[in-house]
């Protein structure tokens, strides 16, 4: 019995370019796993990959015993796998309450489909208040703000009860405030479930992530706690090799080379 | 007529959209109240109208409104599909035809007797072909007329969607398909009549047509026909299946990763819209007395579009409007100013996708709103005055 998930070497190319080459992963049932790397680095294709987005050129993706290449997006879904994309997509002219109704019944079958929704079930319910947007039920989810379609997002998330969630940058363009409530409640759903998040936010990184892996050019480059990660040599290369590309343009960050855990701190700043 | 189905436009349109307050909210009772009241009104009224119409119009526009009442069925079925799913169909007129052939076939055998449809004598047939065969029953026909198009609706939609042809693909895609129809119809003389069509049907289950008698019950049918079609698509947009549908308009692959088959869903969908369609070709041949190419091609099909789009897509009631004046325009026009009908349209069309795009339903809608946003006003300055 291995992993919950076991990503083995996957490769995908798009025109010819590799965008992920031989990628190894492997995530334990319960764990909570960063995904970092630089931009173009291949986590957004990993994840679609994972998913049934992308359909990669060799390689395999096996979660609890079933290969998920191959499948169709909503095969992977209801085998427990769910996702988040970079940017919230809710159902804009839906209300609050529909969307969550939405992600909550598709396992219904076609003639209960037919029917109308009476009331707000115990889970959408449940979902509501975790998501802090009980007050909010009845209007169109195109009338919150950005941070709250994320949340109502991962709200649609819960209510699907997956063993494994992907999420991609879920505190991209969030407030400080907005920041740390996610935080929390991306705690709260990791006792219930498997996570692998993408993020670049260092301050989010050090006070969520327990497991990192950096990916660079299509490649896992180095995995293991966040203290390991940022004492690796490795890494510390890829993120100051960057640093000294871009030092046309950011000519301060090549410039004031510190220690390595400093310079993986710019993981935000160059990525 | 227009005048009073423009208001229950206004009254049916105002439901289905708008995000219901949730029980979490306890949104105001006002609102729920008014528009049972409008719902009401308009039922009644469409009830005023179905049972006045036969008693003060003259036979020959009785059948017009009929025909009207046909098209409604169509604009129901397309808005359902396109509307609420998104699928543009420049194609409709292919559902709506094989309905109405499917009838228009067993009418001409029914008339024939034992013997061969008129044309077919005309052009040399000898033998009945053997397409035309089971059409003698009349159980096979009706049901074929609306289980073919919606057979082929979801055949076509299986093999396109799942490529992930959409949007100005698919409506050029299905244009292409109407074209393709009418050039098999009017090319198979011999089968179908060709460019003339299945014409001359005197007789509906011995209703013979053309009196006013049978003008009136064939105008019942069609009414009845408009309802049950409304109740169908309102049910389907207000049920679950309906806002997955929507949700599926405004954001497929998300669908896809809420564990639904985006595919089936819009599969059903175009298949029920084309088997309105049909329901309306079969209803369509009785009430004019012959179905031809120039009924089902690239012109009609597209028409049907406009009476969606001039009475609101997205709107359960909108299309019933939109098909009933624009075509009474049509008719009423051409009576007029013969020829002037297809630049009226075009402008039409062009001023209600710039200046209107959710139609005549949501002009009503904009006012509705206007009139309750005063009436909010006023009670929020009553709420301040008390307040201070």
């Amino acid at each position: 019995m291995g992993a919950l998930l076991q990503v083995s070497g996957v490769a995908v190319s798009f025109d010819g370019a590799p965008a992920l080459d031989g990628v190894e992963l492997a995530v334990d049932e319960g764990e909570i796993r960063f995904l970092i790397g630089p931009n173009g680095a291949g986590k957004t294709t990993l994840i679609d990959v994972i998913t049934g987005l992308t359909a990669p050129s060799a390689g395999s993706v096996r979660f609890d015993g079933h290969e998920l290449v191959g499948r169709r997006e909503h095969q992977i879904v209801r085998l427990g796998v769910g996702r988040t994309f970079q940017t919230p997509t809710v159902f804009d002219r839906l209300s609050v309450v529909e969307n969550l109704d939405l992600a909550a019944t598709y396992r219904l079958g076609l003639r209960s489909m037919l029917r109308r929704r009476r009331g707000i079930e115990a889970e959408v319910g449940e979902a509501l208040a975790s998501v802090q947007l009980d007050d909010r039920a009845g209007d169109s989810a195109g009338s919150l703000s950005h941070g709250q379609k994320q949340w109502l997002e991962i709200g649609m998330l819960l209510v699907q009860r997956p063993r494994l969630l992907l999420l991609d940058e879920p505190v991209a363009g969030m407030s400080p405030e907005e920041r740390s409530a996610t935080g929390a409640l991306i705690e709260r759903i990791a006792q219930r479930c498997t996570l692998v998040v993408v993020e670049h936010d260092m301050e989010f990184l050090r006070r969520f992530a327990r497991r990192v892996t950096v990916m660079h050019e299509g490649r896992v480059l180095s995995e293991g706690s966040v203290e390991h990660v940022r004492a690796d040599p490795v890494v510390q290369e890829v993120y100051l090799g960057r640093s000294r590309d871009r030092r046309g343009h950011r000519a301060e960050a090549g410039g004031a080379a510190g220690g390595g855990a400093a310079e993986v701190d710019r993981v935000e700043a160059a990525t | 007529m227009a005048a009073t189905t423009a208001t229950e436009g206004e009254v049916l349109s105002a439901q289905p959209p708008g995000p219901d307050p949730g029980p979490g909210t306890g949104g105001e009772p006002a609102p729920t109240a008014r528009r049972a009241l409008r719902q009401g009104l308009a039922v009644a009224v469409a009830l005023v109208v179905v049972v006045v119409a036969p008693l003060v119009l003259s036979e020959f526009r009785l059948a017009l409104l009929a025909k009207y009442l046909v098209f409604a069925v169509v604009a129901i079925g397309l808005n359902l599909a396109w509307g609420y799913g998104g699928m543009l169909s420049l194609g409709h007129g292919v559902f709506f035809g094989l309905g109405a052939y499917c009838t228009a076939m067993h009418f001409k055998l029914a008339d024939a007797r034992s013997g061969l449809p008129d044309f077919m004598t005309w052009s040399g047939v000898e033998s009945l072909p053997a397409i035309w065969a089971p059409f003698r029953s009349a159980w096979f026909a009706l049901p074929a007329a609306v289980l073919v198009p919606m057979v082929l609706a979801a055949l076509l939609g299986a093999s396109v969607f799942r490529r992930r042809v959409r949007g100005a693909y698919f409506a050029l895609l299905t244009q292409a398909l109407a074209a393709a129809f009418a050039i098999l119809l009017v090319g198979q003389q011999g089968l179908t009549g060709g460019t003339n069509g299945l014409t001359n049907i005197t007789e509906v289950f011995g209703l013979e047509l053309g009196n006013p008698r049978s003008t009136q019950v064939l105008f019942f049918v069609a009414a009845g026909a408009v309802a049950a079609t409304f109740l169908i698509a309102r049910q389907v947009v207000q049920s679950r299946f309906g806002r997955l549908l929507m949700a599926v308009r405004d954001g497929e692959d998300r669908v896809r990763f809420l564990g639904y088959d985006a595919n089936r869903v819009k599969v059903l969908a175009f298949s029920l819209s084309a088997g309105m369609a049909g329901l309306a070709g079969a209803l369509f041949v009785p009430i004019v007395g012959i179905v031809s190419p120039a009924n089902v091609g690239v012109v009609p099909s597209i028409e049907m579009v406009i009476w969606v789009a001039i009475g609101g897509r997205a709107t359960l009631a909108g299309p019933i409007v939109g098909a009933l004046v624009v075509s009474s325009a049509h008719t009423s026009l051409s009576e007029w100013y013969p020829g002037g009908w297809l630049y009226l349209q075009g402008a039409l069309f062009v001023v209600t996708m710039v200046w209107a795009p959710r139609g005549l339903a949501g002009l009503a809608e904009v006012v509705r709103r206007r009139r309750e946003h005063d009436r909010a006003g006023a009670r929020a300055e009553v709420a301040v005055g008390t307040a201070s």
